[in-house]
C-alpha cells in the first residue's frame, strides 16, 4: 500500500470561494445539518477589495432570503423602482425613450436590488463560520472523478475526498479543465467596462440602459447620489478610455448616458474586460458539478451573471438535499443528470437571448434600428409581453428550484 | 474489507457485474428509476412511525434493518446512508458479493449475507424493519415466505411489502409491456400467476399477527420518466404492515 495518508472525506467538496460557491455551501449546511463540506480556494478567505456592487433580481434575493442573509444584506441595498431602456444613433442628443419597465413585479416588491459585492461576501462568510471546513490558501494540483469519489490533490499532498465535488472556480475554471469540458461560444470583439460614479442629480431608484451602436450602456442605482456603471466599448475604444484622467472620464460618461444624472464624478479607477458568451459543453462530470462562471458566463447587457450563478446554486442544493434525503449516492450520474437539466436549458436561453439582444442592438444599420425601434414600441404596449420580460428579468418565470420561490428545502 | 475468502479474479468478475448493478443507465436501470418513490415512501413511514427527526442527516439511527432479496444493495445502500444498522439477504451468492464490493467502495458498512428469510426467522433474528420489496411476485411458497418474513419483525416494528397485483393490466403492463416492448426486464423476469392481489397479501400479512395500515399504488409517469404514489393498486402497489409492540 502507498505510504500517503487517507484522504481527507467529506461529503461535498466545493471548489472556489466567491459568492456562488459559497452560497452553495450555505444552503447545504443550512438545509442538511450535519453535513460535512469543505470549501476550497486558492487564496485566502476574506472580505475583497471590491467597490463594486451586483444587481440582485427579485427572484434570486429570494435565494438569499431563504438562507438567511437578506436582512443583514438589505440595509444597504438600494432598489431599483423603474428601468429605462433607450436606443440612440451616434451622435444623437436625444434620448427617445422606447420601453419603460415601472414599478414592482408584485406590489411592493422592487424587481431588483443593486447590493454591494463587499456586504455579499461579508454576510455569507460570517454565515458561514464554524460550519465548514475553509482550505486555503490551496493549490490543486491533481483531480479525479474515478470510482465512488472525487478526488482533489493539493500542492501540499493533502487529499480531499468527496462523492461530489462541484467547480465554483470561475470562467477559467482548472477543474473544468481537468474534467476535460470544452466549451462553446464566442469573443464579442468588445470590453466590458464597470465603475462607480457620483452624480449631482438623484437616480430616484431607476437604472437605464442605453443600446448603443458600440454597445449597451447601464447605470445602476446605488444608495446616495450614486451609480454603479456597465458598458461596453470596442476593444480599442476602452483601450482609450480606460486612459483617460478622471474628469476627462466624468465628461466621457456624461456624454455617453445622456443628461439624466447630472454631472458626473468618477469614484474609482474604471475595470475593463474582454467580453465573450461561453457556456460548458456539459454542466456535469463524473463526481462533479459546475455551477456559475464555471459552467456558463454571458454577455453582461440583462445583469444576469450572478443571477444565473444563484440559479445554479438553488437547483443544485435542492437535487443534492433530495438525494440524501432518500440515502442516495448524491454523486451518481443520475442525480448530476437532473441538476444538469434544470440548468441547461435555462442557460442555454439567457446566452442566446442576451446575446440576440447585443447583436441587435450593437450596430448602426439603419434598417435594423428601424426593426429594434418598432419592435421595442410594440413591445411598450403590449401589457402581457412586457410583464412576461419583467418577470424574466426578475428570474421569476419558469417551474424553477425551491429556493428561487424563497422556499426552504 | 468485509470479505477476504473471494479471490482476485472472482473480484474482477464482481466488480464489472456490480458497476453494471450500479449504472443508473444500465441493465438495471428501472430498478434505479423505481428506487426513489420507495425510498420516500420508507423515509416518511418509518419517521412518523418511529417518531424520528425529518431534518437530521441520519435519521435512522438506532434502527434495525433488514432488505430481504438485496440485489446489488441498491435499497441496503440508502438505508445505510440514513443512519440505519443494515442486514441484506440474497440467496444468490453472486449478489452478495456485488453487493459487498459495491459497499466497500462507497464506504458504508453492510451486513450482506447469503441466506433466505426462512433461515434468519429459524435463527430468530428479528429487526426494527423488514423490507419485502419486490420478492413474494418470485418465491414458491407464498404462505411460508410470508410466516417467516412476519416472524423477523421485532413487536412495535415495520414491514413494507411491494409487489405486482394480478390483473389483465398489470398482465399488459408487467409483462407485455416491460419485457416484451419496452425490454426493461428479461423476459420471463415475471410470470403473472405468481402475482398476488392486495386481498390475499393483507390475509397473509394478518394472519401472522400484523396489521395493514396502508396500501398504496404506485404508478410509472411517461412524460416525467418517473414512478409516483397513486391511488390506483391496480399494477405495482406497496403495503405497510406493523406488528403489535
Amino acid at each position: 500500500m502507498s505510504s500517503s495518508p487517507a484522504p481527507q472525506r467529506f461529503d461535498v467538496v466545493i471548489v472556489g470561494g466567491g459568492p456562488v460557491g459559497m452560497s452553495l455551501a450555505l444552503a447545504l449546511t443550512r438545509f442538511m445539518p450535519g453535513l460535512s463540506l469543505a470549501l476550497v480556494d486558492r487564496r485566502a478567505f476574506g472580505v475583497p477589495q471590491d467597490q463594486r456592487a451586483s444587481a440582485i433580481a427579485a427572484g434570486v434575493r429570494r435565494v438569499f432570503e431563504a438562507l438567511g442573509v437578506w436582512g443583514e444584506l438589505l440595509p444597504g441595498a438600494e432598489p431599483v423602482r423603474a428601468m429605462r431602456i433607450t436606443d440612440s444613433g451616434k451622435g444623437d442628443i436625444s434620448r427617445p425613450l422606447f420601453l419603460s419597465f415601472e414599478g414592482d413585479v408584485v406590489p411592493g416588491e422592487p424587481f431588483a436590488h443593486l447590493v454591494p459585492n463587499r456586504a455579499i461576501a461579508t454576510a455569507l462568510l460570517g454565515a458561514l463560520e464554524g460550519k465548514v471546513d475553509f482550505v486555503a490558501p490551496a493549490t490543486i494540483t491533481g483531480w479525479s472523478g474515478e470510482g465512488g469519489a472525487g478526488l482533489l490533490t493539493l500542492e501540499d499532498g493533502r487529499q480531499l475526498a468527496a462523492p461530489l465535488i462541484v467547480a465554483a472556480d470561475g470562467a477559467q475554471s482548472g477543474l473544468r479543465t481537468r474534467a476535460g469540458i470544452g466549451v462553446l461560444g464566442h469573443e464579442y470583439g468588445q470590453a466590458g467596462l464597470v465603475t462607480t460614479i457620483a452624480h449631482s442629480l438623484p437616480h430616484e431608484g431607476i437604472a437605464y440602459e442605453h443600446f448603443r451602436p458600440q454597445g449597451p450602456f447601464a447605470s445602476l442605482p446605488l444608495p446616495g447620489n450614486r451609480s454603479s456603471l456597465v458598458w461596453t466599448e470596442t476593444l480599442a475604444e476602452a483601450e482609450r478610455i480606460r486612459a483617460l484622467p478622471a474628469e476627462a472620464l466624468g465628461l466621457e460618461i456624461e456624454a455617453a448616458m445622456g443628461s439624466a444624472l447630472g454631472r458626473v464624478t468618477p469614484e474609482e479607477g474604471l475595470q475593463a474586460y474582454p467580453l465573450r458568451l461561453q457556456i460548458a459543453r456539459s454542466f456535469i462530470g463524473p463526481r462533479l458539478a459546475l455551477i456559475g462562471d464555471a459552467a456558463h458566463v454571458v454577455h453582461p447587457i440583462a445583469g444576469q451573471g450572478l443571477n444565473l450563478g444563484l440559479k445554479d446554486v438553488a437547483a443544485l442544493a435542492e437535487t443534492i438535499v433530495e438525494a440524501m434525503r432518500l440515502g442516495l449516492d448524491h454523486g451518481a450520474p443520475d442525480v448530476l443528470e437532473r441538476y444538469q437539466r434544470w440548468r441547461r436549458f435555462d442557460t442555454a436561453l439567457m446566452g442566446l437571448v442576451t446575446d440576440g439582444m447585443n447583436r441587435l442592438f450593437s450596430n448602426d444599420v439603419a434598417a435594423l434600428r428601424a426593426i429594434r425601434d418598432l419592435g421595442l414600441g410594440m413591445v411598450d404596449r403590449m401589457a402581457p409581453v412586457k410583464s412576461a420580460m419583467i418577470a424574466r428579468a426578475a428570474g421569476l418565470s419558469g417551474t424553477g428550484p425551491r429556493l428561487l420561490s424563497g422556499y426552504p428545502l | 474489507m468485509p470479505d477476504t475468502t473471494i479471490n482476485d479474479e472472482e473480484v474482477a468478475k464482481f466488480s464489472a457485474m456490480a458497476e453494471e448493478w450500479w449504472n443508473p443507465n444500465g441493465k438495471f436501470k428501472p430498478i434505479h428509476k423505481f428506487n426513489p418513490v420507495r425510498l420516500a415512501y420508507i423515509r416518511e413511514r418509518a419517521i412518523a412511525h418511529f417518531g424520528l427527526s425529518d431534518t437530521a442527516r441520519a435519521p435512522f439511527e438506532g434502527l434495525k434493518i433488514l432488505d430481504i432479496g438485496c440485489g446489488g444493495g441498491l435499497l441496503c445502500e440508502p438505508m445505510a446512508r440514513l443512519g440505519a444498522q443494515v442486514t441484506g439477504v440474497d440467496p444468490a451468492e453472486r449478489n452478495v458479493a456485488i453487493a459487498r464490493l459495491h459497499a466497500a467502495q462507497s464506504g458504508l458498512e453492510i451486513d450482506y449475507r447469503s441466506t433466505t428469510a426462512e433461515a434468519l426467522a429459524a435463527a430468530g433474528e428479528q429487526f426494527d424493519i423488514v423490507l419485502n420489496m419486490e420478492v413474494v411476485e418470485h418465491v414458491d411458497n407464498v404462505p411460508l415466505y410470508m410466516k417467516s418474513c412476519g416472524d423477523l419483525v421485532k413487536p412495535g416494528g415495520l414491514q413494507f411489502v411491494a409487489t405486482l397485483n394480478r390483473t389483465l393490466r398489470a398482465y399488459a403492463l408487467a409483462i407485455v409491456g416491460a419485457e416484451h416492448v419496452l425490454r426493461w426486464l428479461p423476459k420471463g423476469t415475471h410470470e403473472w400467476k405468481k402475482f398476488i392481489t392486495p386481498e390475499e397479501l393483507t390475509a397473509l400479512i394478518q394472519r401472522n399477527g400484523m396489521r395493514v395500515t396502508e396500501k398504496t399504488g404506485v404508478v410509472y409517469h411517461p412524460l416525467e420518466d418517473s414512478w409516483k404514489r397513486s391511488r390506483d393498486l391496480g399494477v405495482n402497489y406497496m403495503v405497510l404492515a406493523e406488528k403489535p409492540a
